[in-house]
Formats: structure tokens, C-alpha cells, sequence
């Protein structure tokens, strides 16, 4: 190594790394745009919810939130919850082990298809029902006939709310199962094993994380969803109200604690879920 | 085809999987565009080209594409330093991001109306300072919808700046490259395809998004009112034609936006190299 040219490399060194490197006060200056910015878009909003909620005091968010409208709100959001959640996980489990485990013509498109109701307006995935269910639509003579109510009722809330969730489980198992591959399947099928031994054995502890991940995601949807649900419910206090259409309401009524009485119940839901999913995100890591 | 898959269940979850899908999903979208047949072509156009229906379609699309434009800048300096930097609370940082994904959005919708309103802790602020009023005003509309496209911008260029490969910074850099070249030559063309996506993803769910928007828009006609809102007027006018055609011509921008997000997605892929 000739001597001479050390003192060059070290130079050259150095310059390298300050090029691989954003020089410092690059890092505090982004560090704080991004700090800020998301502190502005999110931890504000955030905040302000609690303090809103509370800013009568303690005794006016609890009789804001016992309220019968409210009440009545939390149960039906919680009954839409309980029925599309399971059918739609059903369902994302199902259609990734078609869509992954086999070959076929057009599956590329029907993952696609799957992914609709991600694409479509709040509005107009609310709407759609109108057209099917309501007193003009094309079913509503027969529903009139028959003293079925789905529009401005339970039934249509469930519909719009079972469309807007879902894609959501599908979509999380998919790419999983995908990448997986199925040779540990096949394993347990040539030892023996039939398929719910092999389903419940093999699969379901493989994807279980990322499974519950979905239906963490797909809960927190159907119990929020606001524009499908609004279009379809009709608004009716204490009948048809789920609670963010409840929150809408107080919030129009200038009844601003119970308002955000109602909005921190789901904001904290919101949260539990961001925990959960940062968990289980850890989780599938280390798995 | 080929092969001859050995996993069991082909038939029975194909066959749920589509009737399913056809029973939730298709059935009910597919009425939309038969329903819309029983308008004439001339029907379709008067509707929407009339004022208020033009008025609403410019609105929700210069809103969205100022608001997809601004969430893409931060979200990507904040896709950048979370993967790059580390800092005093990242992690709770990190997770706040997916807040807009899961707050409802009739909550987000209360909250920033609250906030920017003329009486509100930012909406006093702005006015004081600069004379800016944000609620019940179109800039109203643009700050819902940034809050909206945050996590769509982040969590699409976070992964792939994460899979980006530091030996191609090393190479720039051996072959005497400075940091701002490498930044501008190696590393943002990479990350490009990615932050175009996220772009295009704010863009398609802005164009779309109901709840965060109508409290903090004001809603007043030809000014600040979005075409998701206009679509629930004319509904709950029984105008069902209205509705009808403004709703479906959604449908088609939101399928040409679904299927362009598409092509850019397989592009982000073969760029990184994973097809």
C-alpha cells in the first residue's frame, strides 16, 4: 500500500459518509416538519375529542352517554358489529384459501372484484340499497307487501355495512397466505392429516395473527362507518341511529358533550385498535 | 393449471367465495348501472351538466388533488424520517399514523370542524395571523381530507423505502456522488412509483370521502359542496335520477382511478424487484 495516498482515502472516507448521511440539520429539520405535522393532522384532533367530552365536566359526560338515544345507539352499532364481522371474516378465510391454494383462470380479476367496496364512495355503497330495498326501489312493493322493512331500518344498516367491511379480512390473509406457500399443508396432508385437521392444525395457527388483525380492522369499520350507514338509516333517534350517526345528530343539535360524549367512545375504540394492531403487528414479526 | 392442486376444498370455496361476493357485492352495486338505463342519454347529460352538479364535481376534485399533493409531501418527509431517523417517542409516533384508517370518519369530521371553526383553537388562530377563515370555506375541505390521505401517503412509501437497498447509496456514493445527488438521482426515483401510488390512493378516497368532509365544508351550493353530499340531497329530494346518474358517473371514475392505482401498484413491484 503506498503511503502517500492513505491520507487521501481517509478524506475519502469521510466524504463518503457524510454522502450515505443526511447531514444534521437536514434530520432536525425534518424530524420537526414531521413532528408537527402529525401532531396538527392527529394528536390535535385527538385531544380535542377528550376535551370536548369533558368539558362540562364529569357529570355531564356520564348522563350524556346514559342517555336512552345513546344507549340505544350503542346497541344497535354493536348488534351490525356482531353480525357482519363473523360473516365477513367467514368469508376472507374461505376466499384466500381458494384465491392462494389453487390455480385458475380470471383469479387475478376476482381479487380485484374482492377489493371493490374499497373503491366505491361511502355514499354510493349506502345508495345502492336505496335502489334495491327502498319504497321506490326494485324491491319495495313486495317488502311493502310483505311489512318487511330493511331501508330506514336495521336490515339496510346491515347490508350497506356488511358491503363497506368486506374486503377488509380477504385482503389482510391473502398476500399472507400467498407468500406462506403450502408445502407445511401438504406435509400434514401426506402424513395423514384430513383438511379441518390440516385447516386447524397448520393453517389457521400460521395465519392466526394477520387473521385477527383483519377482523380488528373490520370491526373498527363496521362500527364506524358514517356515509353507506347515513344514506340507508333514515336517521331515527333512538331506532336507527348507530353511533356515529348519533354523533352527527347531537353534533347538528348543537349538543356539543354529548356529541363528542359518543365520538370519544369510538375514538377510543379507534385507539384500542391502533394498540392491538401495533401488538400484533409486533407479534406476526416475531413469529 | 398445470398442476393439479393436492390442497382439498377447491369447489366448495370457489363457490362460496363467488356466490358471496355476488350476493354482497355485485347484486347490489350492478343495480346502480341498471337503474341506470332507464335514463336516455340526454337525460344523463342535462343532469350532469347542469350548474350545481359541475360546481360539485370541481370542488371535490381540486379539493382532493390539492389535498392528495400536500399529504404526499409530508407523508413522504414523514415516511422518510421514521424509517431513516430515530427519535424520542417514534413508536407511539409510528402508530398514531393509522389513526385516520380508524377514528370514524363522522368523528374526524366534528373534530376538525371544531377546531378550525372562527371560534375554534386553530380556526381564531388563522384568522388572527392571517385573515384566514378554513371552515365552511373550500380550505375546509382540503384539511379533511389531508387528515384522511396521511396513513395511505406513509404506508405505501414506508415499505419500500424500508426494502430499498442502502449498497445502491454506497455505490453512488463510492463513485463520489453527494448527498443531494444521491437523494435526487438514486433514492427518490425509486421511491417515485410508491409515492405516486399513495398519491393516487388520497386522490381516489378524497374524491369519494362523506363524513370527515360535510361538517367542516359549510356545504353552500357552487361553493363547498362535495359530490358524495350532492348525491344524498338529491336522494332525500326522492330525485332518484339524480342521484342515479351522478352516482354512476363516480362509479366509472372511481373504477378508472381503481384500475390506474392498479398499474402503478405492479409498477412499484417490478421496481422493486419483486415480479
Amino acid at each position: 500500500m503506498n503511503t502517500i495516498t492513505q491520507p487521501l482515502n481517509k478524506d475519502k472516507v469521510v466524504t463518503q459518509q457524510r454522502a450515505l448521511q443526511d447531514p444534521t440539520w437536514v434530520r432536525w429539520g425534518l424530524t420537526a416538519i414531521a413532528i408537527s405535522f402529525i401532531s396538527l393532522f392527529i394528536c390535535v384532533p385527538l385531544g380535542l375529542v377528550i376535551f370536548q367530552a369533558f368539558s362540562k365536566g364529569l357529570q355531564a359526560y356520564w348522563s350524556a352517554l346514559s342517555n336512552a338515544d345513546t344507549l340505544s345507539a350503542i346497541r344497535l352499532t354493536l348488534l351490525v358489529a356482531i353480525i357482519t364481522v363473523p360473516l365477513n371474516t367467514l368469508f376472507g378465510i374461505i376466499a384466500a384459501w381458494a384465491i392462494t391454494r389453487f390455480e385458475f383462470k380470471g383469479k387475478s380479476f376476482l381479487t380485484t372484484l374482492i377489493d371493490i367496496p374499497f373503491s366505491v364512495s361511502p355514499v354510493i355503497s349506502g345508495f345502492i340499497f336505496v335502489l334495491l330495498f327502498g319504497a321506490e326501489g326494485w324491491f319495495g312493493n313486495w317488502l311493502m307487501e310483505h311489512d318487511i322493512k330493511i331501508i330506514f331500518a336495521a336490515p339496510g344498516i346491515i347490508l350497506a355495512t356488511l358491503f363497506i367491511t368486506f374486503p377488509f379480512v380477504a385482503r389482510q390473509l391473502i398476500p399472507l397466505m400467498q407468500e406462506m406457500g403450502n408445502q407445511e399443508e401438504e406435509a400434514a396432508l401426506s402424513l395423514g392429516a384430513g383438511g379441518w385437521k390440516m385447516f386447524f392444525s397448520v393453517t389457521l395457527p400460521n395465519i392466526k395473527w394477520a387473521l385477527l388483525y383483519g377482523v380488528l380492522l373490520c370491526n373498527a369499520r363496521a362500527m364506524g362507518e358514517f356515509g353507506a350507514v347515513s344514506v340507508v338509516s333514515g336517521h331515527i333517534r333512538g331506532m336507527t341511529n348507530t353511533l356515529p350517526l348519533h354523533v352527527e345528530v347531537s353534533y347538528n343539535d348543537y349538543d356539543v358533550v354529548s356529541a363528542f360524549a359518543s365520538a370519544s367512545i369510538l375514538a377510543a375504540l379507534a385507539i384500542v385498535t391502533l394498540i392491538l394492531k401495533t401488538t400484533l403487528e409486533w407479534k406476526q414479526a416475531n413469529r | 393449471m398445470s398442476r393439479k392442486s393436492v390442497m382439498p376444498g377447491f369447489g366448495p370455496t370457489i363457490g362460496f367465495t363467488l356466490l358471496y361476493l355476488g350476493l354482497v357485492v355485485l347484486i347490489p352495486l350492478s343495480t346502480l348501472v341498471f337503474e341506470s338505463f332507464k335514463l336516455s342519454w340526454d337525460d344523463y347529460v342535462h343532469i350532469i351538466t347542469s350548474k350545481r352538479v359541475l360546481s360539485s364535481f370541481r370542488v371535490s376534485f381540486i379539493a382532493a388533488l390539492i389535498a392528495a399533493s400536500v399529504a404526499s409531501v409530508f407523508g413522504f418527509i414523514t415516511a422518510w424520517v421514521l424509517v431513516r431517523y430515530s427519535f424520542f417517542g417514534k413508536n407511539i409516533f409510528h402508530a398514531l399514523i393509522d389513526l385516520p384508517f380508524a377514528l370514524p370518519t363522522a368523528v374526524a369530521g366534528i373534530v376538525l370542524a371544531t377546531i378550525f371553526q372562527p371560534s375554534g383553537f386553530l380556526g381564531k388562530l388563522l384568522s388572527d395571523l392571517f385573515g384566514l377563515q378554513v371552515a365552511f370555506k373550500p380550505l375546509g375541505i382540503v384539511i379533511a381530507l389531508i387528515f384522511i390521505s396521511i396513513p395511505f401517503v406513509v404506508r405505501t412509501v414506508e415499505p419500500v423505502l424500508l426494502e430499498f437497498e442502502t449498497s445502491m447509496e454506497e455505490a453512488g456514493s463510492s463513485l463520489g456522488a453527494t448527498r443531494l445527488q444521491i437523494f435526487t438521482k438514486i433514492i427518490f426515483p425509486n421511491i417515485f412509483p410508491a409515492l405516486l401510488t399513495g398519491f393516487a390512493l388520497s386522490f381516489a378516497r378524497g374524491v369519494g370521502e362523506y363524513g370527515s368532509v360535510i361538517f367542516i365544508a359549510g356545504n353552500i351550493p357552487y361553493v363547498s359542496e362535495i359530490v358524495p353530499l350532492l348525491i344524498v340531497i338529491k336522494l332525500e329530494q326522492y330525485d332518484i335520477e339524480g342521484a342515479t346518474a351522478i352516482a354512476l358517473t363516480m362509479l366509472v371514475i372511481s373504477f378508472v382511478l381503481l384500475f390506474l392505482i392498479n398499474l402503478l401498484q405492479l409498477w412499484v413491484r417490478k421496481r422493486s424487484g419483486q415480479l
